[in-house]
């Protein structure tokens, strides 16, 4: 059967371009970057010509604002935690939205338990936007930092991220936003955005899995929160990962050739998808704005069903999807996202994201419009709540 | 993640629909992450002549509940109300934890069922 992959936004195909790139570094340029020898430097060559590419796709002034981590999650954890722990004298408040990633939330909710800081989280409208009413409304006097992420990984919102800098700046409040699910497959300028901190993955724009970067403004202070070896400015012990920064290295330099392609290719099939299904589907609710939105997401909610059940059915036609349902989360309760858009509890869930990417093909799209409006009726006629 | 049987009864679940004029039925919730169920039953004789039900939930929800209504057609009111979760997992070759759950909901929505059809015969032999 032919199978089609449309989770992007959870994790892409690595592209073999990469691969071939980083295998060197396993077999032959296996030295330690931190050590004098020749083995050594030449994986340091390798790391340091990586840290060029990423500055370069996000347009950072130096390639030293740059840190490497282990990817979105942890990037993220040194930003908020790290800006906490080094901004705890100033004041103990922190602006963030109801609608982020975990990796940014539970940081902050740890935040508040255990080491008495108060977190706003800033609601959003139907569309999944922060505003920037709000966003000043919070700043406090001991406001030290704020983190709102660039895109919504799940409906695919995009904020006005620029707005909220120029706000943050004047009330000298740092600011950090999660853009793990922009960079590598929308142009990103940092400077042009005026973030004090950006987070960022490799394998969400075809890098590995495992390695991802903090852009980090010079003079922005935050605290290590991983304590060994002095790597990366001191600010994240451990040996560099030297094949998946090299992984990365390339992608960005890929990202960066073929952007323009990347994000056309992405927003046709999109809208495809989205206009497609509106057509053949009765009563669909689309989450997220029409068009302000990640070029390669589709998000929907179909009312009388339950997304675990939908996607049972898609992989069964070969199609791979995510639901923000209460039933396919480990917790049982429904994505906080659609929550907070306010989504009912049951809405949520018949939630279908569909994240496209740069393998996606016409014919994947017009194949999923065929087999997807059969199962939503099927699932339909089978719902006790659907009375037609 | 689920059994073969969980797959096939998902797919092609059996006895899934509404009944005309039901001598019995039941719609239960789930607490726990919000599934809905329905089931109805025709009784003739004690016995459980014909079963229909309806599924808003999960793969685990949609295939207990078809199970549930293989199991107890032509069985006996006391039969049927001995039918426990448990048992239509175990029929279903097992669960995964987090989906025990959902099994809960078909065991309830029939013995409800049952207990519904009850209350009207004496209401209709009272009356
Ligand atoms: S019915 Fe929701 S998890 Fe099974």
């Amino acid at each position: 059967m032919k199978r089609i992959y449309l989770d992007n936004g959870a994790t892409t195909p690595t592209h073999p371009e990469a691969l071939k790139a980083m295998e060197p570094l396993f077999t032959q340029k296996y030295g330690n970057p931190s050590s004098i020898h020749s083995f050594g430097q030449e994986a340091k060559v390798a790391v340091d010509s990586a840290r060029e590419d990423v500055q370069k796709l996000i347009n950072a002034r130096s390639p030293e604002e740059i840190i490497f981590t282990s990817g979105g999650t942890e990037a993220n954890n040194l930003a908020v935690i790290g800006a906490a722990m080094a901004g705890k004298k100033r004041g103990k408040h922190i602006i963030t939205s109801k609608i982020e990633h975990h990796a940014v939330l539970h940081p902050c909710e740890y935040l508040e338990k255990e080491l008495d800081f108060q977190v706003t989280y800033l609601p959003v409208d139907e569309k999944g936007r922060v505003h920037i009413d709000d966003f000043k409304g919070a700043i406090k006097e001991d406001t030290i930092l704020a983190s709102i992420m660039m895109a919504n990984n799940e409906i695919g919102t995009l904020q006005p991220v620029k707005e909220f800098t120029v706000a943050a700046r004047e009330s000298d409040v740092v600011f950090h936003t999660d853009a793990v699910q922009v960079a590598g497959t929308m142009p990103l300028d940092v400077q042009e955005l005026g973030v004090d901190m950006l987070s960022m993955s490799a394998h969400k724009f075809n890098g590995p899995n495992g390695v991802g970067a903090l852009y980090l403004r010079k003079g922005v202070k935050v605290h290590p929160h991983m304590h060994g070896g002095g790597q990366e400015n001191k600010l994240r012990g451990s040996t560099h990962n030297t094949p998946g920064i090299v992984g990365l290295g390339w992608v960005c330099r890929y990202a960066r050739e073929t952007m323009d392609e990347k994000v056309k290719h992405l927003e046709e099939l999109r809208d495809m998808l989205i206009e497609g299904i509106e057509e053949r589907i009765p009563e669909t609710i689309l989450n997220g704005p029409r068009r302000e939105r990640l070029p390669g997401n589709v998000h929907f909610c179909f009312p009388y069903i339950e997304g675990e059940a939908i996607l049972l059915n898609l992989d069964l036609k070969g199609i791979a999807a995510s639901s923000g349902s209460a039933c396919t989360s480990g917790s049982l309760a429904p994505s906080h996202v659609l929550l907070g858009i306010g989504r009912s509890h049951e809405l949520a869930h018949g939630s279908l994201r569909l994240t496209l990417g740069i393998d996606n093909t016409q014919e994947d799209v017009e194949y999923v419009l065929q087999v997807l409006p059969e199962i939503v009726q099927k699932l339909r006629d089978m719902s006790p709540l659907y009375n037609k | 993640m689920y059994s073969d049987k969980v797959m096939d009864h998902f797919t092609n679940p059996r006895n899934m629909g509404k009944m005309e004029n039901p001598h019995g039925e039941s719609q239960v919730g789930n607490p726990t992450c919000g599934d809905i169920m329905k089931i109805a039953i025709k009784v003739e004789d004690n016995r459980i002549k014909d079963i229909k039900f309806q599924t808003f939930g999960c793969g685990a929800a949609v295939a207990t509940s078809s199970m549930i209504t293989e199991m107890v057609k032509g069985k006996t009111l006391d039969e049927a109300m001995g039918i426990s979760n448990k048992a239509v997992a175990e029929a279903l070759d097992g669960l995964p934890p987090v989906k025990m759950h959902c099994s809960n909901l078909a065991a309830e929505a029939l013995h409800k069922a049952i207990e519904d059809y009850k209350q009207r015969k004496k209401g209709k032999e009272e009356g």
